[in-house]
């Protein structure tokens, strides 16, 4: 689990973790590192353990690698939500926003691709934001839809060594990141609801895959909505 | 630190309080040491399985839990489990299903009607289950927990430790701080089924005397009454005990039952609805006198989990639970009385429930359960009618110097509460000065 503080994340280590799987947890936070490698401990994980890193530290990615071995099942789920209009008056923001969601997951998986063996799969979270660019929030699309097309050559690099490549769009999730939106409203999903269909994927899919899946359908119109409709649009 | 806040209207389960709210959601035990600190009046909030106002706190904060929710520990060879106070009861029973030991499972000694709620919640209004005359109540089977006071303090409370504020926060409603993380301990059951016997019961007296005779050889028990029968006939319905055993020929465990997808019309619970059902439930037995089976615990304890948000049945006006207990010596006169004043009033509903507590005390002050007959009632709510009725029952519950559950409470009098608590003055001393509900301002405000 990169990003294993990620209330995604950590959903998903639970459903492992009652399987009885050894778990490797690298994030930031070392004490809620600590607390969730103990959690998972109870709920039937076999060995559990942590790696302090920050993902913006890209030159730091090669001990990390080395310390999680070659994992069955690989979730990568870190990511931050950029203030678009901040982003738009200052480069900073832009290339920090660019670098955690898009630069950092390439550079990780690239590292990790060497090390997969036959019957491995990845999970990549990314957004239904990066089917199309829009006004609200280009910036963070631009990275999720960059890393969609990143997975989608990884995707091709590793079928015909029998692993598979998940591309993961999560519509709105009610976690941590997101606390800011307002949440009502029947298009928002628990995190337990999406770790469900990340699981799912890890065991048999292959390709983008969209939770909860009514998503695939919302996608289907938006990015066929043509240019000088869509322009009309606040979204 | 950025604790998550929104702002938002709150209801609690009965759907006929809503108010505004700030929301906040931390995320670590830290942050929650922070929240508490905030900017008061605070309140702990956990799934907000209380039916009232005591998990409430119009115009002010709440501090949800529901990011609290990792175990810390679970001890095999002690059955103990440590947590944080987000965690539901729901969480740790699908926990221990997959905890098999050599002699059987660890299970929570204690249980109420649903396990959609927190441990917090459940230390909050030390709740209770089916077999309170065996194991008394949650707080009972409490090892420690952690507080965190709006003094920036974490206190470890435990009968050895800080023993009266773990008293004052047993059955505490919230006020005397945020329990962070608890110690539960629990016990061993041979199986997670159940032997269920259920008993069609004539009337009141009838009920008195299969609950004496069950007594023995059975730990839970409650009894569904038909709320609608009168005269001689009131107090019937069915008797259902039941105890844990080994036993095979089980019905499956069925998961994610039916939902009520949004507030039902008002006519969905009306006078010739709430007959049907009861004709019906009351026919569970067909014409038989008594009936065992073997069931797994969760249909058993939970009967009502099985349907989602069964609470928005009762439409956009929501509804009022009563629950009551009256003494020991008083129970059967009492009851006797509160049945046909709810039957004559005709605005009785789905649910209404006998059961008897015994005297197993509980350590916490303001405790609900107490020696006697306990009897929870639904009433959709048809305003000033309703609370009408509802005194009246209050007056009848008081007379026997009874009292009535906060957890379910929403509208009684100062004076009844006051009466409910004995330790209330005590009480008031522990009390965090940042903490404060609806509940606690409408009641124990006034003296
Ligand atoms: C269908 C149904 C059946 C029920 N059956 C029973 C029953 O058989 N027996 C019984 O006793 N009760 C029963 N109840 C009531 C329920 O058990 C209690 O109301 C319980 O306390 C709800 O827990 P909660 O987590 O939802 O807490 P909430 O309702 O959100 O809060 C309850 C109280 O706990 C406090 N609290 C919550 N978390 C903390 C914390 N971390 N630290 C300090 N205080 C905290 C709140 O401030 C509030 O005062 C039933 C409720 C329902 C809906």
């Amino acid at each position: 689990m990169f990003g294993a503080t990620s209330a995604i994340a950590e959903q998903v280590a639970r459903l492992y973790a009652a399987k009885g799987a050894r778990i490797f947890l690298a994030g930031r936070q070392r004490e809620r590192l600590d607390t969730i490698a103990q959690d998972l401990q109870v709920r039937g994980a076999s060995a559990v353990s942590t790696y302090g890193v920050d993902f913006d530290d890209v030159a730091a990615f090669g001990p990390m690698v080395e310390a999680c071995g070659s994992p069955d099942r690989t979730l990568i789920a870190y990511g931050t939500l950029p203030d678009q209009q901040g982003a738009e008056g200052s480069a900073d923001l832009t290339a920090k926003a660019l670098l955690t969601n898009f630069t950092s997951p390439a550079v990780l998986l690239n590292l990790l691709a060497d090390r997969l063996h036959s019957g491995a799969a990845v999970a990549v979270i990314t957004s239904v934001a990066g089917e199309r660019g829009r006004q609200s929030n280009y910036v963070y699309g631009a990275a999720k839809g960059g890393l969609s097309r990143f997975l989608e050559g990884l995707r091709h690099r590793l079928a015909p060594k029998g692993i598979r490549v998940i591309d993961v769009r999560p519509g709105f999730v009610d976690t941590p990141m997101t606390d800011g939106m307002d949440k009502k409203g029947p298009l928002w999903a628990k995190p337990e609801r999406v770790a469900r269909d990340i699981e799912k994927a890890l065991e048999r899919r292959d390709g983008p895959i969209h939770t909860p899946w009514f998503w695939w359908g919302i996608m289907a119109i938006i990015t066929r909505v043509p240019a000088r409709i869509f322009h009309k649009t606040k979204l | 630190m950025v604790i998550a806040r929104r702002a938002e209207q709150v209801l609690s389960w009965g759907r006929c309080h809503r108010f505004d709210h700030v929301r906040l959601i931390p995320g670590t035990i830290d942050e929650a040491r922070e929240a508490v600190r905030g900017e008061g009046p605070v309140l702990p909030f956990g799934l907000g399985r209380s039916y009232g106002d005591s998990c409430l706190n119009d115009n002010a904060v709440l501090i949800d839990t529901q990011r609290l929710d990792h175990f810390v520990s679970f001890d095999e060879a002690k059955g103990e489990i440590v947590c944080e106070a987000g965690v539901s009861l729901d969480a740790i029973l699908a926990l221990l299903a997959t905890k098999p030991q050599t002699d059987g499972y660890w299970f929570l000694p204690v249980v109420p009607g649903t396990k959609f709620v927190t441990v917090g919640g459940a230390i909050a209004n030390d709740v209770h289950g089916k077999n309170h005359e065996v194991e008394g109540t949650f707080g009972r089977h409490v090892n420690w927990f952690d507080l965190a006071r709006s003094d920036g303090q974490l206190l470890r409370c435990s009968p050895e430790e800080n023993a009266e504020l773990f008293a004052a926060t047993i059955g505490g409603l919230g006020l005397t701080g945020l329990v962070t993380r608890a110690s539960i301990r629990l016990m061993k059951v041979p199986s997670l089924m159940l032997e269920v016997e259920d008993i069609r019961i004539r009337n009141l007296d009838h009920y008195f005397e299969v609950a004496e005779e069950s007594r023995s050889g059975w730990t839970h028990h409650a009894a569904w009454v038909d709320v609608l029968a009168e005269g001689k006939a009131a107090g019937r319905g069915i008797y259902t005990r039941s105890r844990f055993t080994t036993c095979e020929n089980s019905k499956e465990a069925k998961s994610g039952g039916p939902r009520v997808p949004v507030e039902a019309p008002s006519w969905a619970i009306s006078h010739p609805t709430i007959k049907l059902f009861n004709a019906v439930y009351g026919r569970k037995l067909f014409g038989e006198m008594r009936r065992t089976e073997c069931t797994p615990y969760g249909p058993v304890f939970f009967p009502l989990d099985g349907v989602s948000d069964w609470n928005k049945m009762y439409g956009r006006g929501g509804f009022y639970q009563y629950q009551c207990v009256v003494p020991k010596d008083l129970a059967r006169e009492s009851t006797a009385a509160l049945l046909p004043t709810i039957a004559e009033d005709r605005q009785g509903s789905f649910l209404t429930v006998l059961k008897e507590f015994g005297d197993i005390t509980s350590p916490g002050m303001l405790s609900f359960p107490m020696p006697g007959t306990t009897l929870a009632v639904d009433f959709p709510n048809r305003g000033e009618r309703t609370l009408e009725l509802l005194d009246r029952l209050d007056a009848i519950t008081l007379d026997a110097g009874g009292r009535v559950y906060a957890a379910k409470d929403g509208r009684a009098s100062a004076e009844m509460l006051v009466q409910g608590f004995p330790k209330l003055e005590t009480f008031r001393r522990y009390v965090d000065p940042a903490f404060s509900s609806t509940f606690w301002r409408r009641s124990a405000g006034t003296r």
